[in-house]
This record gives C-alpha cells, sequence and structure tokens, in this order.
C-alpha cells in the first residue's frame, strides 16, 4: 500500500515537473519578446543579491506577471519536486506504520529544509 | 538574446537527446558547454545545469519507480548521506575559485568519460550484509527469467561513497549519476538495472538540497537557465522515445570522446585562469 503511494506520488511529480517547464516556456517567450534585442552579459559574475534570490522576492515578482520572475518560479517548482517526492514518502510510510522508513524519510527532509536555511554560510 | 537563447537551447537539446539516449545524463556537459562555447560565468553554467538535472530526473523517476526497478527503500536510506553531502559541496563550492573548481570538474569528466566505456558485468551477491536485513534492503526486480531476488552487501561503504558523490554534486552542479551507480552496483552488488532507476530517482532529491545554497547565492538566474532546461528536457523525452533501434554503442564512444576533450579544455582554462 505504501509503495502504490510512492509511485502514485512519482507520476505526480512527473506532471508536476512539466506544469513547471510550461510555465518557464511562457516565461521565456514573454522574456524574450520584452528583452530579445538586449546583448547578453553573463562572463561576469554579479554577486549582489536581488528579489530573485529569495522565495518571497521571486513570488512577490511572478504575480505581477513579471516575465524574468515567472520563469524563476517555474524553476522553483522544479526545484521543489523532489521535496515534495520526500513529504508524501513521509506520510506513506507513517501511514503504512512503517515507522523505521518514516524516519529515514522524515531525515532526509530536514537536510532539504537545512539546506535552504543554511546558505547563508 | 534571442540568437543566444535560441543557440543554448539547441546545444542543451542535443546534450538531453544523446545524455539519455545513452544512459549517461546530459547535465554532465551542460556547464562545460555553457562555459567554454558560451562564455558564460562558470557560477551561473553550474546553477543552470543543477536544475536541468533534477527537470530530467523528475521525469525519469516516475517511469522507473511505475516499472518496478527502483528500491524506494535504497534511495531514501542513501539519500541521507547524499543530501548531508550536498550541502557541503555547494557550501564549499561558494568558498572556492572557479579555476579550482573548473580543474575539479575536468578530472572528473574524465573518470566518467572512461568509466561510460567499461562494460557492466551484475555480480550478484548470494549473502547479504546484515544491516542489509536490519533496513530491510533486499529487493526483487524484473527480468527476462521472471521476478528476480537480490541480496545487499556493504551498506556501510556504499554509505560513505554516496555522502562523496553528495559532495561532488554540490561542488560542480551535476547529478553524479556515475558515481551513485558505482557505490550500488560495485560496492553494494545491487543489479545494474535497479542501481541505475535508484540513482535516478535520488539525483533530483540530492540536486534540491544544493539547489537552496545555489538559489541563495545568486547563481541560479533565469534567462541563462531557461533555454538550459527546456532543451535538456525536450531532448531527453525524444531520446527516451527513440530508445529502441538507436546505434547506442558507437554514440557511447562518440559522446565519451567529446566529454573527454571537454574536460582536457576545462583543466587548461582552469589552470590558466581562463575559467
Amino acid at each position: 500500500m505504501t509503495i502504490a503511494w510512492i509511485e502514485l506520488s512519482a507520476s505526480s511529480s512527473g506532471r508536476a515537473s512539466l506544469l513547471a517547464a510550461a510555465l518557464v516556456l511562457v516565461g521565456g517567450i514573454a522574456f524574450l519578446a520584452t528583452h530579445g534585442q538586449q546583448v547578453p552579459d553573463y562572463h561576469k559574475f554579479h554577486p549582489q543579491s536581488t528579489p530573485l534570490t529569495t522565495i518571497g522576492g521571486v513570488w512577490h515578482g511572478a504575480i505581477h506577471l513579471e516575465p524574468i520572475y515567472l520563469i524563476q518560479l517555474g524553476l522553483l517548482v522544479l526545484i521543489a519536486t523532489p521535496v515534495v517526492r520526500v513529504i508524501t514518502c513521509v506520510a506513506g510510510f507513517a501511514l503504512g506504520r512503517d515507522w523505521m522508513y518514516a524516519a529515514v524519510s522524515l531525515i532526509v527532509l530536514v537536510c532539504l529544509l537545512a539546506s535552504i536555511t543554511i546558505s547563508g554560510l | 538574446m534571442l540568437l543566444f537563447s535560441s543557440l543554448v537551447f539547441l546545444a542543451a537539446t542535443a546534450a538531453g537527446f544523446i545524455g539519455s539516449l545513452t544512459g549517461l545524463g546530459g547535465g554532465v556537459v551542460i556547464t562545460p558547454v555553457l562555459a567554454l562555447l558560451f562564455h558564460v560565468d562558470l557560477r551561473y553554467a553550474m546553477g543552470a545545469s543543477l536544475v536541468s538535472v533534477i527537470a530530467t530526473s523528475s521525469g525519469a523517476a516516475s517511469a522507473y519507480v511505475r516499472e518496478g526497478f527502483s528500491n524506494v527503500r535504497i534511495g531514501l536510506l542513501l539519500e541521507i548521506a547524499t543530501t548531508c553531502g550536498a550541502i557541503v559541496g555547494a557550501v564549499v563550492a561558494t568558498h572556492t575559485p572557479t579555476a579550482a573548481l573548473s580543474s575539479i570538474m575536468g578530472v572528473l569528466l574524465l573518470f566518467s568519460a572512461y568509466s561510460s566505456t567499461r562494460p557492466h558485468p551484475d555480480h550478484l551477491a548470494n549473502t547479504a550484509d546484515p544491516l542489509a536485513h536490519r533496513f530491510r534492503l533486499n529487493g526483487e526486480y524484473p527480468s527476462e527469467n521472471g521476478i528476480k531476488k537480490y541480496e545487499v552487501q556493504g551498506v556501510k561503504s556504499g554509505f560513505s561513497l554516496m555522502f562523496g558523490a553528495g559532495v561532488t554534486s554540490g561542488l560542480l552542479g551535476i547529478g553524479s549519476g556515475a558515481l551513485k551507480v558505482i557505490a550500488m552496483d560495485r560496492l553494494m552488488r545491487i543489479p545494474f538495472k535497479v542501481s541505475t532507476a535508484t540513482s535516478n530517482f535520488m539525483i533530483g532529491v540530492t540536486a534540491a538540497a544544493s539547489a537552496g545554497v545555489y538559489l541563495r547565492r545568486g547563481w541560479i538566474v533565469p534567462d541563462v537557465t531557461m533555454p538550459v532546461v527546456l532543451g535538456v528536457l525536450v531532448g531527453s523525452l525524444i531520446g527516451a522515445r527513440m530508445l529502441s533501434g538507436a546505434p547506442v554503442k558507437i554514440l557511447r564512444y562518440l559522446f565519451a570522446a567529446v566529454v573527454g576533450i571537454l574536460a582536457i579544455e576545462m583543466i587548461y582554462g582552469g589552470i590558466t585562469g581562463r575559467l
């Protein structure tokens, strides 16, 4: 039963990533339509922190339908799909009363969440 | 900008296509191609590569779990090691000069070019590690001769190598699929098909752990990543459809040769300080 649950979550995460890719595509077309003539300059690294580097900042730009933020939101959804997959593993194993693997997937989840907060190092 | 995006999209499509046909994953060539051909800063290139690795893994994971090859328990247990390693790798990467990163990447590329041309015999063990019993890792998978059982060995050494795979993934913005397969296939004696499927399941989770660090550091820029992710996804979808009837062996050697050349360029670029 647990495995069936995880199979379901795996196939829905596949679908979620396609949805995210569609968001990236829409944002990308809008971005190229408005910035297509701009000269690309990615040779130098600009380390300043922008709203694009925080989840709140990306969300704020995306609800104002700014193309570059729509792309970034799609990328964030892509990054989140494996995290959601681990969350469903925690729930699936707990429902199946497999406490050992509920704990194992919970540790993985804690590591993943830690990576968002630890990045200030 | 339009020209840049189109060319990057085409290159990424080719990488995703050949990567999925040969089973090597296109992610490993994305960073060198962006850095060497398109003169993108190494950090931006690594960010784009990391996100594209997650995208292809999520797509492939669903197929593999359904076919019954991947072992979810083994995957989750080893993910403890890979996610911790990935965070360490990503934090170290943000404090490492790009010249050093590109040289390390070159060495790793040389290694994966070499190992991709080696054969993969299944060496199944008939005695399991007591730890494998404790964590219920032993499993079964569908083969030509019906359902086959396998016993897992070397849990501790596999777990340690997985930590290393996580570190390289975070350090270089790649999936480290090759190292993960070696840990499972050679050390833990898990059948090759189960190893590759489980590795694919794990790659996305491992990469997501470093993605948090990369994002906050400003390494993931939407305008560079967009054509890369879309290209790799399209390429790998086409590749997966064409899997039967393609001259995989020739492609494999061709791809290994390309990876080898890129590796030498990366090391040269690192030593001369161009990258």
